[in-house]
């Protein structure tokens, strides 16, 4: 088995193998400056052929290290122990070359971001050859041939062409796909994919996640999921593995975990991924803005809290023409509403957000904030107007000093607009903030290097709103975040919400967080406002042909609605007329084996 | 077809940082939350840790103040006298023909530890002297170049646009010209002034280094979401710059003004041998070497003091230096964050 020849590992024969991948009591330790952190704490699970696992588990929950201990992979400050073998051979008995061997041909690695897994400076087609001419499968023409052909398995049109062609000239999906042929291009027994999708949106995601699908049934690979996202798992897997802080809580079938989960680690788990449709419109969490507004102190004024209309912004680029980011963009939150600005990357959502903010100017077109328009008025109106805006970005580790105990972060705001002088005051109402985003009042002498992820998002909160805000900027708050983290940082912002009842611009690329918080949404799509209205019509009754697309894509964290919703999707855009050209073009050539 | 006997390469992708950072920074708040509970480790803390765990730098930083100790004490500074008896100005009868005095076993200073010059002074005070004002320039230049390159830098990197454009290319023109010559032209012009006002002198033309480090820093660092949303909240650009980018921006300019004092002390050494440096009486270490070159062969003690003293000084603010940057490198125990 070990150094086995050339198997077709697409026959039947293989089925009947034992696991192509196996850890047993498998231990990582990782000797650090501050002692010895235990990462993976004997931890035993298989992988058969054709079969997906996936691994589950939130941030630092040895994931990762898990899967990297299979290629051997770790840095020289890990500590292995335990057995891992692959098809048979142990990995702890081999040395640097044996390793080598292993790696590519047997065990194959699909990673989180295409653009750094590819070398930038050479083309497409030369990064797969070399794999097969490391590995010897194949030399010169051969191996080109060989490439084109692993191009056409992933469903790349014009193979030929894009060999050609260099990582930065293919879209990220496609660049996913050149990755996932890479790991195919020795016929691996077992790829392990870590977060395949994660940097994808969703509509590439479900393509990508149907090539992977459709390969691992032609090809008869074991694949080693590892993802945080349930609906992806829903989707893919057919087991599942539970890890939780180095130990593995739960393993099973996809059916047993996900929809009859035992350990309580994992109902929470699955308890806190948002569900696109879960809100009733009866139990609307966020308050009513009506209602909100009426909860400020100050009366209604009725002018909206932002108002864009006709908005365009361009980037400037040198010796080219301008890259129109947003295109006649026309939208309103109103006083205490929260609205939602959903689109796929590129789609001008961020750029809006931060215009919003008066830190890019607008091509043309206007920008009203609390009537007054952004790009007419003085520095000293602009300051007096940024003290009425609060803000929160996507990842709480940009966005906080990291020289700044917390305390001074989160009153640095009442010092740039000289509210509140006396630093006790000032200290009280950092010590209100905090209590107000659920943190402990000691967290003020900490620096922001010393929380997690989501106690850092819970600052970045604490700081926007210090100043009791009329309109709060919210750029993919909880995107950086593990979907538990998410979940008690949404329900924060919308009890918060509806405590101070500020208007809201929610900019998110998940449709379900959106859903869950939002009183209208509008969907971008390439710097034009698609759809717009009431949440309940544009998520639940989309007009429009894309918003339909997207709905669609997003995965549910439930294995048999994800396959209704699977189903339904691909015959979805079988009526569109673009018949899922992944599926055909790997079907097409699977007899080859 | 896959062929056994072919040694197989490495073709599959490094791990990225992000996919496994086994890092103390990120997990040490999940593993031990027990002893952050009620201690607080600052950005500075940590550095300050690791420098204090730096041999190396510790060990020269014990050697450069006892430098700075002796030099200042012995001899005395200004109006305050030293321990040391005798004044380097005022020739003596030469003692053993004028060879160092200084014993190491039994250990004994003798009339004069370090000889004396062929006029009979002192050499040991000539020495201490010299070591006061190279010392001196020394810290004035790294402090006036520091403060100006980080001035420049911070300026050029927050503003771009033209202010940018007129501060790089004026350092551009300070870099084109060779810093010896013009050191020594403006020394000469300020050379009465004693060594502080040479010092202030030679600052001004050593400062461009640093100046393209910090802005280089800057562009980075104006760019973060932290910045943004220091902006995004109505902080004016003094306070952005000063409490946001430059504490960031800290070890960078901390380890180049370190580098910059050795360099000063190199810079003034080269100068004062050409004769463009201190001007007589007064003597600096590279002054001594360069009145008593000509006595090398007949006495290198003359020439071997002031030459080991610059080494020791040289050698000791760099290896501090180096030990700065590798406490301040983050590499050491961040994640990308």
């Amino acid at each position: 088995m070990a150094t086995t020849t050339s198997t077709a590992r697409g026959d039947a024969p293989t089925k009947g193998e034992g696991p192509v991948l196996s850890f047993e009591d498998l231990h990582v330790r990782f000797s650090t400056q501050f002692g010895e952190v235990h990462a993976v704490k004997g931890i035993t699970f298989d992988v058969h052929p054709g079969e997906v696992v996936a691994l589950v588990g939130e941030s630092g929950s040895g994931k990762s290290v898990t899967s990297m201990t299979a290629l051997g992979l770790l840095p020289a400050n890990a500590r292995v122990s335990g057995d891992i073998r692959v098809g048979g051979t142990s990995l702890g008995g081999l040395d640097d070359r044996g390793l080598r061997r292993v790696r590519g041909r047997d065990v194959a690695m699909v990673f989180q971001e295409p653009m750094t897994a590819l070398n930038p400076v050479l083309t497409i087609g030369l990064q797969l050859t070399e794999a097969l001419e490391l590995h010897g499968i194949a030399y010169g023409t051969d191996a080109s041939a060989r490439a084109v052909e692993l191009l056409r398995m992933v469903g790349i049109p014009e193979p030929e062409r894009r060999a050609r062609q260099y990582p930065h000239e293919l879209s990220g999906g496609q660049r996913q796909r050149v990755v996932i042929a890479m790991a195919i291009s020795c016929e691996p027994r077992v790829i392990i994919a870590d977060e395949p999708t994660t940097a994808l949106d969703v509509t590439v995601q479900a393509e990508i996640l149907d090539l992977l699908r459709s390969l691992k049934d032609t090809l008869r690979t074991g694949i080693l999921l590892i993802t945080h996202n349930m609906g992806v798992v829903a989707d893919m897997a057919d087991r599942v593995a539970v890890m939780l802080r180095g130990d593995l809580v739960e393993t099973g079938t996809v059916e047993e975990v996900l929809v009859r989960p035992v350990h309580e680690y994992t109902r929470r788990l699955l308890g806190s991924v948002p569900h696109l449709g879960a809100r009733e419109d009866a139990q609307v969490a966020a308050v009513d803005p009506a209602e909100g507004a009426e909860r400020r102190a100050g009366a209604r004024t009725g002018t909206p809290a932002l108002d864009l209309s006709g908005l365009v912004i361009e980037y400037q680029r040198l010796g080219r023409p301008p890259f129109r980011a947003v295109d006649d963009v026309s939208l309103t939150v109103g006083e205490s509403e929260i609205v939602g600005l959903v689109g796929e990357s590129g789609s001008g959502k961020s750029t809006i957000g931060r215009c919003a903010l008066g830190l890019i100017p607008a091509a043309s077109g206007s920008v009203n904030i609390f009537g007054q328009d952004v790009g007419r008025i003085g520095r000293r109106d602009l300051k007096e107007l940024r003290r009425r805006i609060g803000v929160v970005f996507q990842d709480p580790a940009a966005s906080l000093n990291p020289r700044m105990p917390v305390g001074d972060c989160v009153a640095e705001p009442l010092v740039v607009h000289k509210v509140l002088r006396s630093g006790k005051d000032r200290l009280e109402k950092v010590h209100e903030m905090l209590d107000a985003v659920e943190l402990p009042r000691s967290t003020a002498n900490r620096y922001p290097h010393e929380l997690s992820g989501g106690q850092r998002q819970r600052v970045s909160i604490a700081r926007a709103l210090i100043l009791d805000p009329e309109l709060l900027v919210a750029d993919e708050p909880t995107s950086a975040l593990d979907v538990s983290v998410q979940a008690s940082v949404l329900a924060l912002l919308t009890d918060l919400q509806a405590r101070y009842g500020f208007a809201c611009l929610f900019v998110s690329h998940d449709l379900a967080v959106v859903d869950l918080l939002a009183h209208r949404v509008v969907v971008l799509r390439g710097g034009r406002v698609v759809e717009a209205g009431l949440r309940e019509d544009v998520l639940h009754r989309p007009q429009e042909e894309y918003t339909r697309r997207l709905l669609a894509a997003a995965p549910v964290p439930e294995p048999h609605e994800q396959r209704r919703r699977r189903e339904a999707r691909h015959a979805f855009l079988a009526e569109l007329g673009e018949e899922a050209s992944v599926l055909r073009d790997v079907r097409g050539v699977s007899g080859r084996d | 077809m896959p062929d056994p006997t072919q040694p197989g390469d490495e073709y599959a992708p490094q791990p990225t940082d992000s996919g496994i950072s086994p890092v103390p920074g990120h997990v040490m708040p999940e593993v031990t939350p027990g002893r952050t509970e009620d201690r607080s480790y600052s950005q500075g803390q940590l550095v300050r840790r690791r420098f204090f765990r730096h041999v190396g730098a510790m060990v020269s930083l014990a050697v450069l103040l006892l430098v700075v100790l002796v030099s200042f004490t012995s001899i005395g500074f200004g109006p305050v006298p030293g321990w040391w008896d005798k004044d380097f100005a005022r020739a003596a009868d030469l003692v053993d023909g004028g060879r160092p005095t200084l014993q190491l076993f039994p250990f004994a200073l003798g009339e004069h530890p370090f000889g004396q010059d062929n006029a009979g002074k002192d050499y040991f005070a000539l020495v201490m002297r010299g070591t006061q004002i190279s010392l001196t320039i020394a810290f004035v230049v790294g402090i006036v170049s520091t403060a100006l390159g980080t001035l420049v830098g911070a300026l050029a990197g927050y503003y771009r646009g033209w202010v940018e454009s007129v501060l790089m290319r004026l350092t551009d023109l300070f870099i084109v010209i060779p810093l010896l010559v013009l050191a020594a032209v403006l020394g000469r012009i300020a050379g009465g002034g004693g060594p502080v006002m040479l010092a202030l002198v030679l600052g001004l033309v050593t400062w461009t280094g640093l100046a393209r480090l910090v802005r280089g820093e800057v562009l980075s660092l104006r760019e973060r979401d932290f910045v943004t949303a220091a902006r995004a909240g109505g902080t004016g650009a003094v306070r952005t710059v000063v409490k946001h980018i430059l504490p960031n921006a800290v070890g960078v300019i901390i380890v180049s003004g370190t580098l910059a004092i050795a360099s000063a002390i190199l810079l003034e050494t080269a100068l004062s041998f050409l004769g463009f440096g201190v001007q007589p009486p007064d003597v600096s270490l590279g002054s001594l070497i360069s009145t008593y070159q000509s006595a090398f062969t007949t006495r290198p003690w003359l020439f071997w003091w002031p030459g080991l003293v610059i080494l020791t000084i040289a050698l000791s603010v760099n290896f501090v230096g180096d030990g700065l940057r590798d406490a301040f490198d983050p590499r050491q125990n961040r994640s990308k964050s």
